[in-house]
């Protein structure tokens, strides 16, 4: 099951989130980008020093009640997926959607200006309608 | 260079004359609304700056590229990877001075297809906008440079050459703001 989903840029600023099946609400969501900025920071730069190559960083962790994916492209922008702990390897779908959704209707966008929250609704809907048809979205 | 015909291959086309009459329609309009070459210089490259910043997710998703060791190895990519996927053409790398400067030679160039300079506007960098695509690009992939003209066939020399000189490297730091 899908929870919901963030997308930051390099300078910590949430540019898009959305919630899907979220059990419980969050009671200050601004509160909650900067946690969840600042923990990426820190578990990056950890996965980083204790590395054995000092480039990698993390894909995903999970606890007993939910899982977080990663991925971060070489431009900055963190893209960050919760799900529930059984859900499977989901770089390649934050892949997918950086190069076939966000690019599309985010970058290639005149209307958007980089750096500020994506306000544009046919992202959200295709996001949703993609997200939506993975087996793990419900389920 | 391979790479660079793979990505080539995986992009949308458009024809060069359109490319090359548009950018020309740019730069003739430029020049009346400002009229300073000077300026019309710097407003192509900022206009370049701001198509790089969007342009490198385009690249970084299309190449399929992984982070590049080194400088050298980005000019590389520069050169063979993304000249030939957004312009069709290759550029060769030369004159290194000190792993962070380098020139970029292009043999031909798709914007200056049809260009000749009229004497007034002899101080202008036609192509000037491919300098901003460069430093925008790169300053979303946290490297500061300082991109130029040194030559170009429009004032009568033999290639076009773009120098690209790294002033630094951007060290991401976690701003705290409570």
């Amino acid at each position: 099951m899908i929870f919901n989903l963030f997308i930051f840029n390099r300078q910590g600023v949430c540019l898009f989130y959305e919630e899907w099946n979220r059990k419980r609400p969050t009671q200050n969501i601004e509160e909650e980008k900067k946690l969840m900025f600042g923990l990426l920071w820190s578990l990056k730069s950890f996965t980083q020093k204790i590395s054995p190559k000092p480039v990698t960083a993390f894909n995903s962790y999970t606890t007993p009640l939910y899982k977080l994916h990663f991925f971060e492209t070489a431009s900055g922008l963190k893209f960050v997926l919760l799900t529930d702990p059984s859900a499977g390897d989901l770089k390649e779908e934050l892949r997918a959607i950086y190069s076939g959704i966000f690019i599309p209707y985010v970058v290639r966008n005149p209307l958007y200006r980089p750096g500020e929250p994506v306000q544009c609704p046919i992202f959200s809907s295709t996001l949703k309608a993609h997200l939506s048809s993975l087996p793990c979205f419900k389920a | 260079v391979k790479q660079g015909e793979l990505a080539f291959s995986k992009i949308e086309h458009v024809n060069s004359e359109l490319l090359a009459l548009t950018y020309g329609a740019l730069v003739t309009q430029l020049l009346q609304d400002i009229e300073q070459v000077d300026e019309v210089n710097a407003k192509l490259e900022k206009i370049g700056y701001s198509i790089g910043v969007r342009l490198i997710d385009e690249f970084l998703a299309k190449s399929g590229i992984p982070s590049c060791a080194d400088f050298r190895e980005t000019a590389e990519v520069i050169a063979k990877v993304a000249f030939k996927m957004f312009l069709g053409i290759t550029a060769d790398v030369v004159n290194w001075s000190d792993n962070n400067e380098f020139s970029l030679i292009l043999t031909e160039n798709p914007l200056a297809e049809f260009v000749e300079l009229p004497e007034n506007y002899s101080g202008l960098w036609y192509s000037n906008l491919l300098c901003g695509v460069i430093r925008g690009s790169l300053e979303m992939l946290q490297m500061k440079v300082a991109c130029y003209f040194r030559r170009d066939p429009l004032r009568g020399d033999d290639v076009t050459e773009i120098r690209v000189e790294l002033k630094e490297i951007m060290i991401e730091q976690y701003v705290d703001d409570e």
